[in-house]
């Protein structure tokens, strides 16, 4: 369900050299599909994602998810077709902290098409654990309880792909696995594809496709002096 | 979820700073709220006063002193007309023409309010306000007979605190120390508040306003004997302001068949050699132009100016945000926000801060003028409630909308701008 084709991608440093950080020739994954994401600091891993979310443009390539070619799209369609089909996680929640966990998720589908569906929001929240944290806001939710209003916003528009950036990175290790466990299972019951980005072999290794950026991305390659293939 | 209650949420995220910027708006909405309400009891004071009749005849000269001295009880009068004229109006040449016609005499005054010397048909034939008949609060209007009996206005009476059947001397001239006459009137009657300058005068028979002046006279001429002063009670006597047989003013209302009535006798008045007949309205409206009517726009324009400086502030205080919510902004971007999105609510959040100090500024405006009534009654007649208002103030709902709109053009672009994929890795 979603294809990377040739995607570039530069930076343009300070001192205007430019910097390039993504050179992927193909990476693929299905439908439902779990894949998980690793690579060393600085490789591209938060710059890939942002580029599948939509957040960013490639220099060059496509980007298609499912029919939809997303490079080909104005700035203004990919933000809805980002609200409307791709979830996003965090490594730092990014909760807005004016808001509870209840409009958090609204606030989501807010910006998808549509009015925000009250019951789904509060069902998703029952669903990791909060019913009794819904009207809180950020700021009295323990780490592990944001993470997962994070989690429960992700997929507050029933998303087709969950796209989930270090997110146990700032939970304790006692609820890491809750975490963990609470993503996969979510993602399986509704069948949406994950690609979830990590330092962690523990966590790398409880999915059953890892890929590291470095062999398929031919900047990180070069870089690391490894020799890249399709993924 | 709608994008106001975004808005509104982050206006209570950044509670003191939004207290703040509202008060400033409120306290500029208020001076403007004040200005205009404040025209509005002058404008009122100043055309209520003249309504009720169409002329004033008095003696030739400026048409604003007549004016002002014979409704508003203000400043000297222009001089005296012959009481055979005001005779004229009534049984004479021009009693065809006339419908109701009342002297006026002043020269008097007791504990600062003017005492006029009138008939009863002031209160029993005139109207005020366009169609309002005088009511007594108590008492009665003084009889034809009656030659020194008078009747308070509602201010008046109050400050004077002269009760019914209570008796009063008048004060010789209109500055301070005059001479307090020795025959007394007795109270008969005080009239309900008009909210005109009646409030603030005190009516007496004319005959007897004439007798004081008569037996003093009289009293003065025969125990006086010295030619030196009587040279100076005969230059005194012309500081009178009411000789024997002279009026100061008479009000007329005249037949409203033929039409253009009034401007006809107007003229035929005009072109007597002694008097001359001016139309209250129309020199009270040139008198309200003149003087008020400028100063109003330089007040309201300083008001002005104040509101734009809070909506300035409204500016500086969202603008200062952004760099704190250049984070928040991206979140929301990446939420799948579109650009427009985000920066309809910054601009919804810098309407709202205008509307809340607006309605803070009118409350609060609205709740000054009602303190003060009671001294806006006092100084000009006018009762004002705290529901008093202009229909001007509907302009402020879209204006201060269009205020915020503009000051809030700037933030709006700074969010609309936010880069975020590097707002999104930046440390919040």
């Amino acid at each position: 369900m979603l294809l990377l084709k040739d995607v570039k991608k530069t930076f343009i440093q300070p001192d205007g050299s430019v910097l390039p950080v993504l050179d992927i020739a193909e990476f693929r994954v299905s439908a439902g599909e779990q894949v998980v994401l690793v690579g060393r600091s600085g490789c591209g891993k938060t710059t890939l994602l942002h580029i599948i979310a939509g957040i960013s443009r490639p220099d060059s390539g496509k980007v298609r998810i499912d029919d939809w070619d997303i490079t080909l799209m104005p700035e203004a369609e990919r933000d809805r077709f980002r609200a409307e089909r791709i979830g996003y996680v965090f490594q730092t929640f990014n909760l807005l902290a004016g808001f509870t966990a209840l409009e958090n998720v609204l606030l989501a589908m807010r910006f998808a098409r549509g009015r925000p569906d009250k019951q789904r929001a509060r069902r998703l929240l029952e669903r990791v654990g909060l019913s009794h944290r819904m009207t809180h806001r950020p700021t009295m939710l323990s780490v592990g309880e944001q993470q997962r209003v994070a989690v429960a916003r992700a997929l507050a528009n029933k998303p087709q792909l969950l796209l989930a950036d270090e997110p146990t990175a700032n939970v304790d290790a006692g609820h890491q696995q809750q975490i963990l466990d609470l993503i996969q299972e979510a993602c399986a019951e509704e069948n949406v594809a994950l690609i979830i980005v990590t330092h962690s072999s523990e966590v790398a290794a409880q999915f059953p496709r890892i890929e590291r950026l470095e062999q398929f991305n031919r900047v990180a390659a070069v870089l690391a002096g490894e020799k890249p293939h399709s993924a | 979820m709608s994008l106001w209650k975004v808005a509104w949420r982050s206006i209570q995220q950044r509670k003191l700073s939004s207290i703040l910027t509202i008060l400033s708006m409120g306290l500029g909405v208020a001076l403007v709220v004040a200005v205009l309400v404040v025209y509005g009891v002058v404008y009122q004071a100043f055309h209520q006063g003249g309504e009720g009749y169409d002329l004033i005849v008095g003696a030739k000269g400026g048409k604003e002193q007549l004016v002002l001295n014979s409704v508003f009880y203000l400043s000297q009068p222009v001089g005296n007309i012959p009481y055979g004229f005001y005779e004229e109006l009534i049984e004479g040449k021009y009693a065809g023409d006339v419908e109701t016609a009342v002297p006026l005499c002043m020269g008097h005054t007791y504990q600062g309010f003017r005492v006029v010397g009138t008939t009863p048909e002031m209160f029993n034939e005139l109207k005020y306000r366009g169609n309002r008949s005088y009511r007594f609060a108590q008492g009665r209007n003084f009889e034809d007979e009656e030659r020194f009996a008078g009747v308070l206005g509602a201010i008046a009476a109050a400050k004077t605190k002269l009760r019914i059947g209570e008796t009063f001397q008048a004060v010789h001239g209109i500055g301070v120390g005059g001479r307090v006459h020795k025959q007394s009137f007795t109270v008969v009657g005080i009239l309900e508040p008009t909210g005109t300058p009646v409030d603030r005068a005190v009516f007496v028979n004319m005959r007897g306003f004439h007798d004081i002046h008569r037996a003093e006279e009289a009293a003065e001429a025969e125990a006086n004997q010295n030619a030196e002063e009587n040279a100076e009670k005969k230059a005194k006597k012309h500081e009178h302001e009411e000789h024997p047989h002279e009026i100061t003013a008479v009000l007329v209302c005249v037949r409203p068949v033929p039409a253009g009535m009034t401007d006809i006798l107007a003229r035929a008045i005009n072109s007597t050699p002694i008097a001359q007949a001016v139309v209250p309205a129309r020199v009270i409206a040139d008198l309200f132009e003149g003087v008020v009517g400028k100063l109003q726009w330089i007040l309201l324009g300083m008001a002005v100016l104040t509101v734009i400086e809070a909506g300035i502030g409204i500016m500086v205080s969202i603008y200062n945000s952004m760099s704190d919510r250049q984070h928040e902004i991206a979140i929301m971007r990446a939420l799948g926000a579109r650009r427009i999105t985000v920066m309809v609510i910054i601009l919804l959040e810098s309407i709202l801060l205008a509307l809340l100090g607006g309605g803070v500024g009118l409350l609060l405006g609205h709740g000054a003028i009602w303190a003060c009534s009671p001294l806006i009654a006092e100084w000009t007649g006018v009762v004002v409630g705290m529901l008093r208002f202009q229909w001007v103030e509907l302009v402020l709902v879209p204006g201060l909308i269009a205020l915020a709109a503009v000051v809030g053009y700037l933030p709006a672009v700074a969010a609309y701008r936010t880069d975020v994929a590097k707002s999104l890795i930046a440390t919040p």
